[in-house]
C-alpha cells in the first residue's frame, strides 16, 4: 500500500518536471517580453522528433543527437522569435497571444506533414529504456529518474547563468524595467531573441525527456495545456514557481488517476488551478511588485 | 574654444499624432554643463530620449562628434559614451545596489576599469555602498536617485544626460545631489546635459541654458543672462519676491566658482 503511494508520488513528481520544464519555458518569454508563448508544447514536441531522426541516422550517438537537437531547437526558437514575434511586439499582446496559438496548430500540421514524422506515434530509441533502477522496495524506471536527475541539474544550471553572469542578470534587468535596461546598453531585441532560444531549448531536452514515457507524436504538445496551469500556480513569472507548479500537477495527476474515479485525472490539473488561485490570486510565488515600462 | 560635443538641429518627433517636439537646435560645448528648462509636457524628455535612441527623430539631426547618431539603436549609443539618468530614477527593482551599477558598466570591456569606478562611484556616495547588498527598490527615492546617477557614470560616459534629478527630493538633498553633479563634471571632465523644472538650481550649475516651450526653443543663452531674464524669473523662478533671494544666492555661489 505504501510502496504503492511512493511508487505514484515518485512518477507524479517525473511527469511534473515535465510539466515544470515547459512551464518554464512559458514563464522565461513572458518574464522578459511580456508575450504568453502558447506554441511552448510544439516546441518541445519538434526537439523530441528532431531528437528522433538524428537518432535514426544510425552512425551518430544517442548522446550527440540529443545535443544537437536541443542545439537545433535553440536556433529555431530564436528564428521564430525574429521571424514572427518581433515584428509584432508592440501590438496589443491579445494579438500577440493569438499569433503564437497560431504557431502552435501550424507546427502541429508541420510536424504530421513532414516524411517520417506524420501522424503516428514513434518510439525514441533511448540507451537507459526499460532499465529500471531499485531503491529498496521501490522502483524507478530509467527513464523517468532520468527526468527528475536532468531537471534537477538544469534548473542548477538556471539558478547559477541567472543569478552570476553578465548575461544572466542582463535577463532579469529587462524583465525589471525594460526601458532602464536600454538605457544600461543591453541590446534588449537580441537578448530577448536568446531568451526564446533557452526556451526552445529547455522545451526541446523536456521532449526528450518525455519521450520513453509517452512516445514521439504531433499532439505530444499539447502537454502545454498541463504546463500551463502550472506556470499559472507558480505566480507566472516564478522561475522556481514553473518548477513547483508543475510539481504539484504531477503528483495530484498521478494520485487522482489511481484513487479517484475515471476522467479526474484529466482535470485535475485545472481544479489544482483553480484551488490555488482561490486561496492566493497572485500564485504560490507570485511578485506583489508590478512591473514598471 | 571649445569643442562640440553635441549638435542637434531641427529635431522634429512626435507620439502618434502628438508633435512632442517641433524643431529643437542646440549645440552642448565639451565639459560644459547645459540645460534646458521648460514646463510640464514640453518635451524635455522627449529631446533626451532622442538623443539616447529611445524614440526616433521624425526629422533633423543629432551629431554626437561629428557622427551622425540620429535613430541609432540605443544601445550603440551608450557604446558610443552617452548615458542616461532617466526621468524618475527607473532602478531595476528587485536586484541589489551592486547589481544596478554593474549594469550601467554592461558596455564596458575591462572589468578591471569598471570595477575601479565602482569604487570612485562608492565614494561620490558612500550610502550606495553602505546599501550595497540591498535591493535597490527598497532604497529611499534620493538614495534611488544618487544609484541612478551612479549607474549612469559606471558606462564612464562622455556625456550624461539627466533627467530631472531634483525630482521629489527635499532641498536639502537637492542641493547635494547637485554638488556632486559639479564634481563629476569636474572631476571626468563629463559633459552633462541636464534636464530641470527646478530652474534656479539648474541654472546656478549649468553655464548654457535653453528655455523650452511646447516643443520649441524660446530662449537660449549663458544661464547668468537668463537668470536676469524677466520671462525666466516669471515663468521659471517663481515670483518675483523670491528671485531677490534666488539672486543673492546665486551670486553666492558664482564667488565659490
Ligand atoms: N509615450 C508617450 N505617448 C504619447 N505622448 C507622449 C508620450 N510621452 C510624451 N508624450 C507627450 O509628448 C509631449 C512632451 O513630453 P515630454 O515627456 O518630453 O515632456 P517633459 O518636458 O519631459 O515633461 P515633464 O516635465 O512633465 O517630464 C507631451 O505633450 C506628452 O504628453
Ligand atoms: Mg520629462
Amino acid at each position: 500500500m505504501l510502496n504503492e503511494f511512493l511508487q505514484l508520488i515518485l512518477s507524479g513528481i517525473a511527469i511534473g518536471c515535465v510539466y515544470g520544464l515547459v512551464a518554464l519555458g512559458f514563464v522565461l518569454i513572458y518574464k522578459a517580453t511580456e508575450v504568453v508563448n502558447f506554441a511552448q508544447g510544439e516546441l518541445m514536441m519538434f526537439g523530441a522528433f528532431i531528437a528522433l531522426t538524428m537518432g535514426g541516422l544510425q552512425f551518430m550517438p544517442f548522446w550527440l543527437s540529443v545535443v544537437l537537437a536541443v542545439l537545433a531547437m535553440a536556433l529555431i526558437g530564436g528564428a521564430v522569435e525574429r521571424a514572427v514575434i518581433r515584428p509584432v511586439l508592440g501590438q496589443p499582446i491579445f494579438s500577440i497571444v493569438m499569433i503564437t496559438i497560431g504557431l502552435g496548430f501550424f507546427a502541429r500540421g508541420l510536424a504530421s506533414l513532414i516524411p517520417g514524422w506524420g501522424t503516428l506515434t514513434h518510439r525514441l530509441p533511448t540507451p537507459y529504456a526499460d532499465q529500471t533502477v531499485a531503491f529498496g522496495e521501490l522502483v524507478l524506471s530509467a527513464g523517468h529518474l532520468m527526468i527528475i536527475l536532468v531537471t534537477i541539474v538544469l534548473c542548477v544550471l538556471l539558478f547559477a547563468f541567472f543569478r552570476y553572469t553578465r548575461m544572466g542578470v542582463a535577463m532579469q534587468a529587462i524583465s525589471q524595467n525594460q526601458l532602464a535596461a536600454h538605457y544600461m546598453g543591453i541590446p534588449v531585441a537580441r537578448v530577448n531573441t536568446l531568451i526564446w532560444c533557452i526556451s526552445a531549448a529547455v522545451a526541446a531536452i523536456a521532449g526528450i525527456l518525455l519521450a520513453p514515457i509517452t512516445f514521439v507524436h504531433a499532439n505530444m504538445g499539447l502537454i502545454g495545456l498541463k504546463a500551463f496551469p502550472a506556470a499559472v500556480i507558480g505566480g507566472f513569472g516564478s522561475i522556481p514557481g514553473a518548477i513547483v507548479g508543475g510539481l504539484i500537477i504531477g503528483i495530484v495527476e498521478a494520485l487522482s488517476g489511481r484513487y479517484l474515479p475515471d476522467g479526474i485525472k484529466d482535470v485535475s490539473a485545472y481544479v489544482v488551478l483553480l484551488a490555488v488561485l482561490i486561496i492566493r490570486p497572485n500564485g504560490l510565488f507570485g511578485e506583489k511588485l508590478t512591473k514598471k515600462v | 574654444m571649445t569643442d562640440t560635443v553635441l549638435e542637434i538641429k531641427n529635431l522634429e518627433a512626435s507620439y502618434g499624432s502628438v508633435q512632442a517636439l517641433r524643431g529643437v537646435s542646440l549645440s552642448i560645448q565639451e565639459g560644459t554643463i547645459a540645460t534646458i528648462l521648460g514646463a510640464n509636457g514640453a518635451g524635455k524628455t522627449t529631446i533626451l530620449k532622442c538623443i539616447s535612441g529611445i524614440v526616433d527623430p521624425r526629422k533633423g539631426s543629432i551629431h554626437y562628434l561629428g557622427r551622425a547618431i540620429g535613430g541609432k539603436r540605443a544601445d550603440l549609443i551608450v557604446r558610443m559614451g552617452i548615458a542616461h539618468v532617466p526621468e524618475g530614477r527607473q532602478v531595476f527593482p528587485l536586484l541589489s545596489v551592486r547589481e544596478n551599477l554593474w549594469l550601467g558598466a554592461y558596455t564596458r570591456t575591462s572589468r578591471v576599469e569598471a570595477l575601479e569606478d565602482l569604487e570612485a562611484v562608492y565614494r561620490y556616495f558612500p550610502i550606495l555602498k553602505d546599501r550595497e547588498k540591498q535591493e535597490a527598490g527598497k532604497l529611499s527615492g534620493g538614495q534611488q536617485q544618487m544609484l541612478a546617477i551612479g549607474r549612469a557614470m559606471m558606462a564612464r560616459p562622455s556625456v550624461l544626460l539627466m533627467d530631472e534629478p531634483s525630482l521629489g527630493l527635499s532641498p536639502k538633498l537637492t542641493e547635494e545631489i547637485f554638488t556632486i553633479i559639479r564634481r563629476i563634471n569636474r572631476d571626468w571632465g563629463t559633459t552633462i546635459l541636464l534636464v530641470e523644472q527646478n530652474a534656479s538650481i539648474a541654472l546656478q550649475t549649468a553655464s548654457h541654458g535653453y528655455v523650452l516651450e511646447s516643443g520649441r526653443i524660446v530662449m537660449e543663452g549663458p544661464c547668468e543672462k537668463l537668470f536676469q531674464d524677466e520671462g525666466v524669473q516669471e515663468f521659471y523662478l517663481g515670483q518675483k519676491e523670491e528671485t531677490g533671494v534666488e539672486r543673492r544666492r546665486w551670486k553666492k555661489t558664482r564667488k565659490w566658482a
